[in-house]
């Protein structure tokens, strides 16, 4: 076993060659290098949550954005909802208002002419009573030869109309 | 002699050779000569240094260079944040170092550089010289933030809490011996693990080249299922590299928080 049977030989280069190495290594590599990487690693880790942070705050700031915005439409919305309905009912106040009035002048116009008929049937009768009359005194005249006087005549016309 | 050569000493491959500088000393007769084990060291110094140099561009967005260095930085940052808690982050930089270093140690010994004539691969983690340092280091660790950071009441490790006082004594005893045996029982794991698997592959070889000499038959019988063995064990030893690999980092994160945050 070589291991054994050099031990004498070698002991000392193989002690002092693997202290020479392993503690080049341990300085360059352990003591230069890895704590550089390790910090690296600290970096992207760091940024990697800092950047999920940022990311969530902005998400949320979006949902509350989103929120205001809907709650403003909203607002909006109804604020143009009771707009058109007051522009609505006043319309209708207005056209009601306009169609009474024109009613009231169509009655007022209605009930003048009716009025006015009537007048101009009550003349026409009374024309009429004393066209009859006249033609009742000429035909009593003419048929019996006597003169009846006007006032008989228009009374006796009147009770002939009055029983139709 | 010419059957001796056949042979495969399936313990060859962990025989240290000095490469150069055989005669360099340091101090008073410490030679401290270049070796193949030193020069797999090397190796493995270079590129764990060059793979994580590979993850420093430290983009936002990670290329896959990065991910990978990132990934093994990560894994040991969450092993020690588990096993420790948030005081363990600061033994990154060395259980990270520790992890690498065995890590591509123990896969570099794997590479099938034998194919390429007068080169083999050698598996420093295969000799307990070298793991026992890195296990001294890791014990010494545990001891001095020990010490540090709780005094002499770091002594209160070998009694556990709620430790009747009559069991004190034995129980005191069990756990001394089993807190001095760590650092063995660290190297020991690593360089048999390391060195098992490399001797079964060896040993495996050694039949797949004696059955093919010894005819067709024999080579179909026994060389065969030996060499689908072999590339089984491979794979297993792959496996193995990284186990090891994490057992070690694991164990010395363990025993780190016994020291850190004593009970």
């Amino acid at each position: 076993m070589p291991q054994i049977e050099q031990i004498s030989e070698f002991l000392s280069s193989q002690v002092f060659w693997l202290l020479v190495f392993f503690g080049f290594t341990f300085v360059v590599v352990g003591l230069g290098m890895v704590p550089k990487i390790l910090g690296t690693v600290e970096l992207r880790d760091g940024q990697i949550a800092g950047d999920l942070a940022a990311a969530q705050a902005a998400r949320d700031a979006a949902t509350s954005d989103e929120e205001a915005w809907r709650q403003r439409e909203n607002a909006n919305r109804s604020a143009a909802q009771s707009l058109i309905g007051e522009a609505k009912a006043k319309a209708a106040a207005a056209s009601a208002a306009k169609l009474a009035e024109t009613q009231a002048r169509l009655d007022a116009r209605l009930a003048e002419a009716e009025t006015a008929i009537a007048a101009a049937r009550t003349s026409a009768m009374a024309e009429i009573e004393g066209v009859a009359a006249d033609a009742a005194r000429d035909i009593v005249a003419r048929v019996a030869g006597t003169e009846v006087e006007p006032a008989a005549a228009e009374a006796a016309v009147k009770e002939v109309m009055a029983h139709g | 002699m010419a059957a001796e050569e056949g042979k495969v000493d399936p313990m060859k491959q962990f025989t240290i050779e000095p490469l150069m500088g055989s005669d360099w000393q340091l101090g008073d007769g410490l030679n401290i000569a270049f070796t193949n084990s030193a020069l797999w060291m090397a190796i493995t110094a270079v590129l764990v240094t060059l793979f994580v140099a590979g993850g420093m561009k430290r983009e936002l967005v990670p290329g896959r260079w990065q991910m990978a260095v990132e990934t093994m930085t990560g894994f040991i940052d969450d092993l020690l944040e588990a096993n420790v808690g948030t005081a363990g982050r600061k033994y990154v930089p060395y259980i990270f170092t520790l992890f690498m270093f065995i890590l591509f140690g123990n896969l570099l010994g794997l590479v099938p550089l034998g194919l390429i004539p007068h080169m083999h691969a050698f598996t420093f983690t295969s000799h307990f010289t070298a793991t026992g340092v890195l296990a001294i280091m890791s014990f010494s660790i545990v001891l001095i933030v020990g010490f540090w950071k709780h005094g002499l009441h770091f002594f209160s490790l070998f009694w556990p809490a709620n430790t009747p006082v009559f069991l004190a004594a034995p129980i005191s005893l069990i756990e001394l011996v089993s807190f001095m045996v760590r650092p063995f029982s660290l190297a020991l794991r690593l360089f048999v693990a390391m060195m098992a698997g490399h001797v079964l592959l060896k040993v495996l070889a050694s039949f797949v080249i004696a059955g093919g000499s010894a005819g067709a038959g024999l080579g179909l019988l026994v060389g065969v299922p030996s060499f689908i063995l072999m590339v089984a064990i491979s794979a297993l030893e792959i496996l193995v590299a990284g186990i090891q690999a994490y057992v070690f980092a694991l164990l010395t994160s363990l025993y780190i928080n016994d020291a850190e945050n004593l009970h």
